[in-house]
């Protein structure tokens, strides 16, 4: 029982540190242009790396992950907000699993 | 210093409604599974309120479910969240020099892969009061999700609970496609990355190593060689 709240506090602990870390001791711009262009490049190879391949498995069926992925690219190729992007790719799913699932 | 007005926090509640609907839709499946394991709502929801990371909480679960060593949690927790490492980083170039330990303490705790993206794609300076709204707006999505997940789950049709998988996929998304039509070397790098994350998924051998780690190796290498190949000049905002 008690032991359940450890196992949550020392999680907290392991993942407030390391976001917290970065953030208080880098105060100065980063001058290096290497630094600076790889930091640039990370939130568009993080992102990347996370939706694909595991948004085929995000829902049950993997013909409702293809349907929604695909309509969500061609949202967001279109430059729809983050909302409607989301939104449509989720009922795309939905509406898959209804009828054809 | 200038940590912004409370226009800027109005602005960073309204920025986070997506993050704060997809919050909900997978912090809910968290909270059906938390209950599989016999947690109650209330550390579900303690949970979830303390840690704010989607992949790092679902790992949790099956260490504290078969009683795992606190050493294996921590160490699992350190590679899966590694990433956010990556993300502060970044945010640090983005906060004002005159931003205070106190204020950079508080930003952090909402460090995650949704409110990264919108705190770095911001337009703009980054004001500590704009990110209070965006994490406070989110992590009650996150919270709340939870503790309906936890005590609802089961009566809520499958078939909603599967779509609703989408909703965070989507975002990210949203986020990285707009751009690869600006910029050639974005576009190459949201496919290398998509294309190495599949082999690292995929390939024998390869295919062992974590989905934090698989994260993690992807972003240093396809960055670096990006940083390379294509080097940033212009002064960015």
């Amino acid at each position: 029982m008690s032991r359940v709240y450890l196992y949550i506090l020392l999680m907290a602990a392991v993942t407030y540190l390391i976001r917290m870390l970065p953030l208080t001791l880098i105060r100065k711009e980063i001058k290096s242009t290497f630094v600076k262009s790889f930091l640039h490049y990370v939130p568009y190879a993080t992102l990347a790396a996370m939706t694909f391949p595991a948004i085929l498995s995000a829902t049950d069926h993997i013909y409702s992950s293809v349907a929604g992925f695909a309509m969500a690219l061609i949202l967001a190729f279109n430059k729809k907000s983050l909302l409607t992007v989301a939104g449509i790719s989720c009922f795309t799913a939905f509406i898959v699993e209804l009828f054809f699932l | 210093m200038k940590k912004g007005t409370f226009r800027d926090f109005l602005l960073g509640c309204q920025s986070a409604i997506p993050i704060c609907l997809g919050y909900i839709a997978v912090s809910f499946a968290f909270g059906i599974e938390s209950s599989k394991i016999g947690m109650t709502p209330f550390q579900a929801a303690m949970t979830s309120l303390l840690n704010v990371t989607s992949a790092g909480q679902f790992s949790a679960l099956e260490v504290i479910a078969r009683n795992g060593s606190f050493v294996e949690l921590a160490i699992l927790q350190f590679i899966i969240n590694l990433r956010y490492m990556l993300m502060s980083t970044a945010l640090s170039q983005k906060l004002g020099a005159d931003v205070n330990t106190l204020h950079r303490m508080g930003i952090s705790y909402g460090v995650t892969d949704e409110i990264f993206a919108v705190s770095i794609f911001k337009k703009g300076p980054l004001y500590p009061l704009f990110s209070y709204g965006l994490i406070i707006t989110s992590v009650f999505g996150w919270v709340l999700g939870t503790i309906l997940g936890s005590v609802a789950g089961q009566i809520l049709p499958q078939i909603f609970i599967s779509s609703l998988g989408l909703a965070i996929y989507g975002m990210f998304i949203a986020i990285i496609i707009p751009e690869t039509r600006v910029s050639k070397a974005i576009a190459a790098v949201v496919i290398s990355s998509m294309a190495m994350s599949c082999v690292f998924t995929y390939a024998p051998y390869l295919k062992m190593i974590s989905a934090g780690f698989r994260i993690i190796i992807v972003t240093v290498v396809v960055a670096a060689v990006a940083a390379i190949v294509a080097p940033v000049r212009e002064e960015k905002a």
